[in-house]
């Protein structure tokens, strides 16, 4: 407002050189306005890019160690004075194949009662002849569940009885948090997860080179592990994911397209058009909790879906993305230009005929991204699938739709709220970072495949 | 195998109709007078849809009813006191399950046993051989019938588009579905909660504490909505506050300022900030964010929480900027051209130009991006139940921890089934008033929206 003031002529009091002058201070802070306004809005970009850069870079620098994780390369024998067991049962004729089943699981109940923590013991006494070792101290060393890696070698392979075979036992979670220096080192006993013995035994065996850093491949063949979280691994939420995004693919992006082709090509402007188009985009931003507590209601309490079952989150999932799917798939027919409806129209194709052999393969590349846009969100979408039941601990690996599950999002918000915090913050990070690359993966197979069909055509 | 038996009949109708439809299309289009109507694929398509729809729909029929009926025709074997109790019930029917499977089971069994096992096996076969045979029959029906219709006058063309045409609307009415489900299914449940609750007590209530047991007057004053209401908007409110300046600015920056280069790189980055999840966002916010902020606190002498409202506040704003970034940005774009030549023409800066001509005109598309952005932030859950603290107390300083309305949802219903407390039931009430809220200002902002795009377009 100043500004428009200082150009207007003051009258012929005002000698010639104070107007000047004036008129140049108004400018310079004109000027500075200017690169103030301009600083503002670099420093936004900054702040942003900025933000982004510390979000990645601090969720490498957490979660990239854990990808690695030490294991214990140790000689083990099944010596027979330890695993005394009969020899493994087969099927006789006329048995009926329950009778078989109870034997072999009578055999392999025999088989678990072995002290399999007797033969990691004299293993990790053989890597270390000279300390004096203690069962608590090997069991605090070696993952709990590691006893159950030599059960199954043995039951798939019963004639290891008396051999020695090189076997790599991973070390337990709190090992591993010693081991990264992830627990302060100096502390005294009575605030370390591990008894003096138990850490003196880690660096020995470290320092010896039975102890390694493996990559861990746990992570991506286990489901979830509460007894031993060195073994907690990511498969589970994993399946669980697929199934839901196959689901989301294969109801929301059908239902979506065709709906949008109705609204877009079809229907007529009427007051329910207007009205359903209202609602998708009101639809769009409704916060996705409350599709939770819609399936809370409809899919679990009304039609009782199993609750935790990938079915179940699956159909949230799919009335979440619908809207996103129908608008940009109605954006990308609003771009199809109207000369190759005329023409077709002109040519004496039917509506139908027009829409489905002309207008719609111009926008499979906008379809496309329209999936690939409304699978990242379900994908990554975790509060909706709390409300139905799917922050259940699942310990197995689901095969069907119906199992109860977990999906990845929902498996870092589980392991963020764990007790072991020293050694699932980094194991958290390692699984946003899986999380964000099959985003990624997504996003670039989305590209590669609109990029064929734009040179297609 | 009995779904692979499905699939394979389905498809055999599916293309045994089309083979025939369009040869018998063919063959009158050879033989007749005058020229056809439809081409024979039409035709083709017409008989394979008379031929698939009647079958699919005995198929879901028998797929929705045959639990029940088998259920049903179980019990009618086993005795009454069996059938009275619930544990032996489901026992019993485990063991019929395995002796109908061939499988066998373990010790004694029942004559009943036997026979229900027999009889399931039978019925089973039975009753999935004459669905499969009865839909056959139909399928082939509905072919000899439409085939019979095939003549050079039949519109089948026009017929297949009707039918096309109904699918898309039934597809296009599933999102209103899905609203009147959300609407109905809350709207229900809170009044079953409001027969617990007054409704006055619950919307002006100023204590949250739902408590675990029904016991008592589980009314007055325990389920107050203000503190939760208030930390919803308190965080909003942090979050706008870093949302609307920096990606404002940054939207205005990039349009208006930086070079091609700069915004090829930053453009891309800020966006990537849309598709995190915001799972990760909670994380990065309870492990790094806060306690950098407590830390900041620290050195100037206020104590801030860790997981406070300021926390979860500002990471929800990092995470709004990419959104309100891309709104701004499309809506400052469509300001026309000719307004900015304007100002910049009679000697404004761009500066001056962006703030007194482009913004003011934008003015009502920006007020509508700002307050999408405010929805958003309203209906966000994953970031406050991980970094908000939970304190669902009315309190004034966002330095200590907040609850919201979305985080009471998550902790009043997570993996609860039973629906008939009012500590579950509140969800719904919550869940009803978060949607009204957004509700009011989706609709608001998407009239205010629209207005603005017509009035440039």
């Amino acid at each position: 407002m100043a500004t428009t003031d200082t150009l207007r002529p003051m009258g012929h009091s005002e000698p010639k050189d104070e107007r000047l002058a004036r008129i140049q201070k108004s400018l310079r802070r004109r000027r500075s306005a200017e690169t103030r306004f301009r600083i503002y809005g670099m420093s936004a970009v900054a702040i942003a890019c900025g933000f982004v850069l510390f979000l990645f870079g601090s969720i490498m620098h957490d979660g990239l160690p854990a990808f690695w994780q030490p294991a214990l390369q140790v000689k083990v024998t099944f010596s027979p004075d330890v695993v005394k067991v009969a020899p493994k049962p087969e099927q006789a004729p006329g048995q009926s194949p329950a009778e078989f089943q109870r034997a072999s699981l009578d055999w392999q109940r025999e088989v678990t009662m072995v002290n399999w923590n007797r033969v990691i013991q004299d293993a990790v006494q053989a890597a270390a002849p000279d300390v004096k070792l203690t069962p608590r101290d090997v069991q605090a060393v070696v993952s709990p569940n590691q006893r159950f890696k030599l059960r199954d070698m043995f039951v798939e392979n019963p004639g290891l009885l008396g051999q020695t075979v090189d076997v790599s036992l991973l070390a337990s979670a709190n090992a591993d948090v010693w081991l990264k220096g992830n627990i302060d080192h100096s502390l005294g006993d009575d605030r370390q997860q591990l008894s003096g013995a138990a850490r003196q035994l880690i660096d020995r065996l470290y320092e010896n080179g039975t102890i390694k850093m493996v990559f861990s491949t746990v992570l991506f063949t286990n489901a979830d592990s509460r007894g031993a979280s060195a073994e907690a691994g990511l498969l589970g939420a994993f399946i669980g994911s697929l199934y839901m995004m196959i689901i989301v693919i294969v109801l929301a992006v059908p239902i979506g397209v065709a709906s949008a082709i109705y609204l877009e090509e079809y229907a007529p402007k009427n007051k329910l058009t207007d009205l359903i188009e209202v609602n998708i985009n009101n639809l769009a931003a409704v916060p996705s909790i409350v599709f939770g507590l819609l399936g809370a209601a409809v899919f679990i309490n009304y039609f009782r879906l199993p609750l935790s079952a990938p079915l179940a989150g699956g159909l949230v999932l799919t009335l979440m993305t619908l809207p996103t799917i129908i608008i940009a798939t109605r954006n990308s027919l609003k771009a199809v230009s109207p000369s190759i409806r005329q023409a077709a129209l002109g040519l004496g194709a039917s509506k139908t005929q027009m829409v489905f052999h002309h207008v719609l393969p111009i926008t499979y590349p906008g379809i496309m991204t329209a999936t690939i846009i409304g699978v990242a969100q379900a994908l990554g979408e975790t509060a909706p699938l709390l409300l139905i039941g799917m922050n259940a601990f699942v310990a197995t690996v689901p095969t069907t739709p119906l199992d109860q599950a977990t999906a990845l999002p929902v498996q870092i918000f589980l392991w963020e709220g764990n007790e072991n915090r020293n050694f699932f913050e980094p194991r958290t990070a390692a699984a946003i970072i899986i999380l964000l690359v099959v985003m990624l993966l997504l996003n670039a197979v989305a590209i590669y495949l609109r990029s064929r069909f734009e040179r297609r055509q | 195998m009995n779904s692979i038996v499905i699939i394979l009949l389905l498809l055999a109708l599916l293309s045994v109709g089309y083979q025939v439809g369009l040869s018998r299309g063919r063959t009158v289009a050879a033989t007749a007078q005058r020229t056809m109507h439809s081409r024979p694929n039409y035709h083709g398509l017409m008989v394979a849809l008379w031929c698939l729809v009647p079958a699919a729909v005995v198929l879901l029929l028998w797929a929705v009813f045959s639990n029940g009926l088998t259920t049903n025709y179980i019990l009618s074997f086993i005795p009454s006191d069996v059938a009275g109790d619930p544990n032996l019930l489901r026992e019993a029917m485990r063991r019929i399950e395995q002796i109908a499977a061939g499988f066998g089971v373990i010790g004694e069994t029942q004559d009943w046993e036997v026979a229900a096992g027999e009889g399931l096996r039978q019925f089973r076969s039975v009753s999935f051989w004459s669905v499969v045979v009865l839909a056959a029959v139909l399928g082939i029906a509905g072919l000899l019938l439409m085939s019979r219709r095939i003549a050079p006058r039949l519109r089948a063309r026009n017929e297949f588009e009707v039918a096309i045409r109904v699918l898309l609307i039934f597809c296009s009415l599933i999102a209103i579905m899905t609203t009147v489900g959300i609407v109905a299914s809350l709207f229900s449940e809170a009044m079953r909660f409001f027969a617990f609750v007054s409704p006055i007590d619950f919307f002006f209530g100023t204590v949250w504490n739902p408590g675990f047991t029904t016991s008592g007057g589980a009314g007055t004053g325990e389920y107050g909505l203000l503190p939760l209401l208030w930390g919803t908007i308190m965080i909003s409110a942090i979050a706008m506050l870093v949302a609307i300046p920096v990606g404002l600015m940054s939207a205005i920056y990039l349009a208006e300022y930086a070079s091609p280069r700069v915004r090829t790189v930053a453009k891309p980055m800020i966006e990537i900030l849309a598709g995190i999840p915001s799972v990760i966002y909670g994380v990065f916010a309870l492990v790094t964010l806060g306690p950098l902020l407590s830390d900041i606190g620290a050195l100037v002498g206020i104590q801030i929480r860790a997981t406070s409202a300021l926390t979860a506040g500002i990471a929800m704003g990092l995470m709004i900027v990419p959104f309100v970034s891309s709104l701004s940005d499309d809506i400052i774009t469509q300001v026309p051209r000719a307004m900015r030549d304007g100002s910049l023409g009679i000697g404004a800066t761009k500066s001056e130009t962006i703030r007194k001509v482009v913004l003011p005109a934008a003015l009502p598309g920006i007020v509508g991006a700002f307050m999408l952005a405010i929805s958003k932030a309203f209906g966000e859950t994953m970031i406050v139940v991980l970094a908000a603290g939970n304190a669902p107390i009315l309190r004034f300083n966002p330095f200590d921890a907040a609850s919201t309305v979305t985080v009471s949802i998550v902790n009043q219903l997570t993996g609860d089934t039973n629906f008939a407390s009012p500590q579950s039931l509140v969800a719904f009430a919550l869940g009803l008033t978060l949607f009204g809220m957004t509700l009011i200002l989706n609709v608001i902002a998407l009239y205010v929206v629209r207005k603005y795009r017509e009035q440039y377009e």
